[in-house]
């Protein structure tokens, strides 16, 4: 991507475009499985709109930021660095980690917060070929009986909620598209 | 700067800066993620003091978007002064609609109720809370009451409710009455009365700040909360054994409004909007005008 | 009938309407000057700068006089002012050494290279009301000579050439910000400086004087205590090297305590800081006796168990506008947790009655 690349795709109006994309992240993560849209970014490939979105509206110089597999390529490099100014960092540091599910592995090395302060750990933007409500059956804080999102590794996301109030939470992204699995969330498959 | 009305013109949508607001927002996706643990956040000078809703101002700046409507109660009454003076704000920082009814609000900022209406999945209550943590007037320590969060040890809450019990035969906490969220963290309420403690497994999110106590925390919709209490003393919801004398509700948190120098007095609905709306749809109380 | 009050925001607005007018006070009597106050109320600009962590005297002067001189009040208005504002950056940190003084005077040696210099001070003025002033000051000329240009090196430096006096570590990480960060425990040295410098004077006055009341009493001499100007330099990107971008007041005191040893320190004197915007000399002293007694854990003394020495009570209460914030608040309403109060009472009564009834039967 050119310099010029690294300028555009980023919020038109920032404070409202951030706005409404957090009230969607927010609602994501109360409810768990719930599939929101989400706006207003065109970052350079291969990041999705959502996970965009996701960056430009939580990560800043106060984050750091985790880019694992394609997701770290020069042109989102920039792009990160142009519109967030978040520093990068090696997964052990990372307050977000951007990456599809088998680039974020091994998962073990993600800060998962301490007893106390379990609100010290990562919070990880899976990106996925699709999001769908259907597949590992969820239940928790958020879910009124039951919910359903086809995650990419139900046994390693129930194990992850086993360590609750520790574990890391996780956003999947997927086009303008967004759902989240905090680690409150009880996870079964089928 | 020399204008008052100026001066707000200058300020970022919701008067908040965007760095701010992301810290905010950072803490409130933590707070849903580990439903009842209070997440230290930066808390920033708000224009208005400490102690008067600062907290829950900043979760509030940091939700809203330009299509909201908005609705701010204390005691639930939109027409006090502290939620008069909020409102304003908002309606000038962020040009927000503002809006005295429930049903039609989508962000509703509280400061000790919850409204009597159930609320719904489209809507988000914003609580104004003074000491975030439970403990905090067994314990004054922060580095004591973190680890007792840590360990999971909230025996000392327990002594202190039972002692209640043994000294009047009952417990003694009114409101601000203690909960425990989804089996894991103890959790403040805020010092709403009792009454409401049962509505707040409820379909909205709610979104707690603390602006001097620099905490966030949040529960996610019909997370399971929980009044403490003693198999043999089972939690109790109470309040005013009357019913409205100006709509006639039975079911509502009770205002008394002393009347005159002779013991008068009357029991009013603390919800005015619940209020009004019954009365607008025929209801009437004892001292009503109808019935006057 | 009844009718609940309404108006609440009628009533908000025409009590601000005399509060403008109470704060003008009578329109006879010339209005006050943002001039008048940077100049003539300086030491209450300068409080309102230290404890609002701002360094801009005409909007301290413009906050004392909005806030009809309630320096609280003032504070108030500037730390709401200050954290609307951009950062840009971080300034390179200052050399006290290098103050241009305008006062530096020792308690602990007669004479040292710089010299005893007592600058404007209120020290040995007799409190006697100046008549004089309530007609016309006048314009008093105090006699002038040259600036000095001999450097005037920090006291406690000639006892560290011996080896006397604690070394202070520089780990050389940049200090957490308390003002962006939430304050935490345990604080390490550098925040709890900055809730010092920042805290309530009266406050911070009171614990500094129950440590020298014996609470901890950790026996201080102030070493030095220097009040001018130091340059302000920050480090510009694009040109890689640090300009001046211009010079702030400060009022700092270093002092002296005596120590005896513990298990890893030889006897040596240990040191307590002040570092307050403006000159601010009670407080910076008061600062630095504050600041030696919340480091006893560090340096191996024991826990008295006295308030200053406990450094969650000192930090969690030394801020006057989290205080007054929260104190003040009790007078908003409290309707509904007094009912539920009410009806417990209530209750509780009722039972104890029909219990006492129940035995005399």
């Amino acid at each position: 991507m050119t310099q010029a690349g690294h300028f555009s795709g980023g919020f038109g109006v920032p404070p409202i475009d951030a706005a409404h994309a957090f009230r969607a992240a927010m609602t994501a993560m109360a409810r768990p499985g719930e599939i929101r849209q989400i706006a207003g970014a065109t970052p350079p490939a291969p990041l999705s709109a959502a996970a965009g979105a996701l960056i430009l509206t939580l990560c800043d110089a106060d984050t750091v930021l985790h880019l694992a597999g394609d997701a770290d390529c020069a042109a989102v490099r920039g792009w990160v660095a142009f519109h967030t100014g978040a520093p990068l960092g090696q997964a052990a540091e990372a307050d977000f980690a951007l990456g599809t599910w088998e680039a974020l592995q091994p998962l073990d090395r993600f800060r998962i917060g301490t007893p106390d302060y379990p609100d010290r750990s990562a919070t990880l933007i899976v990106e996925r070929i699709a999001l769908e409500a259907r597949g590992a059956t969820l239940r928790g804080p958020g879910i009124r009986e039951t919910a359903r999102l086809n995650l990419p590794d139900p046994a390693v996301l129930a194990r992850n909620a086993t360590r609750f109030p520790l574990g890391f939470d996780c956003f999947f992204t997927c086009g303008d598209r967004v759902a989240a699995l905090p680690r409150s969330t009880h996870v079964s498959e089928g | 700067m020399t204008a008052e009305h100026g001066q707000m013109t200058e300020y970022n949508f919701a008067y908040l800066d965007e760095q701010t607001k992301r810290m905010i927002r950072r803490a409130i996706l933590k707070g849903l993620a580990i439903p009842g643990y209070q997440v230290p956040f930066a808390s920033r000078e708000m224009p208005m003091p400490y102690g008067w809703g600062t907290g829950g101002v900043q979760v509030s700046a940091a939700t809203l978007t330009p299509e909201d409507r908005f609705k701010v109660i204390d005691q639930g009454a939109d027409d006090t002064t502290n939620a008069v003076s909020i409102r304003k704000f908002f309606e000038r920082t962020a040009g927000v609609e503002t809006t005295e009814e429930t049903a039609q609000a989508t962000v509703i900022q509280t400061r000790h109720r919850i409204p009597e209406m159930p609320l719904t999945e489209d809507q988000i209550l914003v609580y104004q809370v003074p000491i975030p943590e439970p403990l905090r007037f067994l314990e004054p320590r922060e580095t004591e009451t973190r680890k007792m969060h840590s360990l999971e040890e909230y025996g000392l809450m327990h002594v202190k409710l039972y002692e209640d019990i043994a000294r009047h035969g009952a417990i003694a906490t009114s409101y601000a009455y203690p909960v425990k969220v989804a089996g894991r963290y103890v959790m403040d309420p805020s010092p709403i009365p009792k009454f409401d403690n049962p509505k707040m497994e409820m379909a909205a999110i709610q979104l707690f700040g603390a602006g001097r106590e620099q905490r966030i925390y949040a529960l996610p919709p019909w997370t399971p909360v929980v009044s403490l209490d003693f198999e043999d003393y089972p939690f109790e919801p109470s309040k005013a054994d009357h019913p409205c004398d100006l709509c006639g509700a039975e079911d509502s948190y009770l205002d008394e409004v002393i009347l005159d120098d002779a013991g008068g007095r009357m029991f009013v609905c603390s919800d005015t909007d619940y209020c009004r709306s019954r009365r607008e749809a025929g209801h009437a109380g004892r001292l009503s005008e109808e019935a006057a | 009938m009844y009718v609940a009050v309404k108006g609440g925001e009628r009533a908000i607005e025409n009590a601000h309407a005399w509060l403008a007018e109470e704060r003008r006070g009578d329109p006879g009597v010339a209005e006050l000057s943002l001039g008048q106050i940077r100049e003539q109320l300086s030491l209450a600009v300068n409080r309102v700068m230290a404890e609002g962590s701002l360094y801009d005297p005409d909007l301290a002067a413009l906050a004392i006089k909005q806030a009809r001189g309630d320096l609280i009040e003032a504070i108030f208005l500037i730390r709401a002012y200050r954290t609307t504002l951009p950062r840009f950056g971080a300034t390179e940190p200052l050399d006290t050494g290098e103050m241009a003084c305008d006062r530096r005077i020792s308690a602990t040696f007669k004479d040292a290279p710089g010299g005893q210099v007592l600058g404007p001070t209120f020290d040995y003025t007799h409190r006697l009301l100046d008549f004089k002033l309530a007609a016309e000051g006048g314009e008093p000329n105090a006699p002038q000579a040259e600036p000095r240009e001999a450097p005037m090196p920090h006291i406690t430096g000639f006892l560290q050439g011996e080896g006397l006096i604690q070394q202070e570590a520089d780990s050389g990480a940049a200090p957490r910000d308390l003002t962006r960060e939430p304050l935490e425990f345990p604080a390490d040295r550098p925040l709890r400086l900055q809730s010092l410098t920042r805290g309530d004077e009266g406050f911070i006055l009171g614990m500094a004087y129950s440590t020298q009341r014996g609470y901890a009493r950790n026996h201080a001499f102030v070493g030095e205590l220097r009040i001018g100007t130091c340059a302000v330099e920050m480090e510009i990107p694009e040109l890689g090297f640090a300009i001046e971008i211009g010079e702030v007041e400060l009022t700092e005191c270093e002092t002296v305590n005596q120590f005896t040893g513990s298990k890893t320190e030889p006897p040596q004197f240990t040191r307590g800081y002040g570092l307050v915007f403006g000159q601010s000399e009670r407080k910076s002293i008061a600062m630095a006796l504050v600041d030696r007694a919340l480091r006893w854990k560090e340096l191996g003394e024991d826990d008295t168990g006295a308030p200053a020495q406990d450094e969650e009570f000192v930090l969690s209460h030394s801020d006057n506008i989290q205080a007054t914030g929260f104190l003040e608040h009790i007078k908003l309403p409290h309707y509904v947790d007094f009912q539920s109060e009410l009806e417990l009472v209530r209750k509780l009564r009722r039972e104890a009655q029909v219990s006492h009834r129940e035995a005399a039967e």
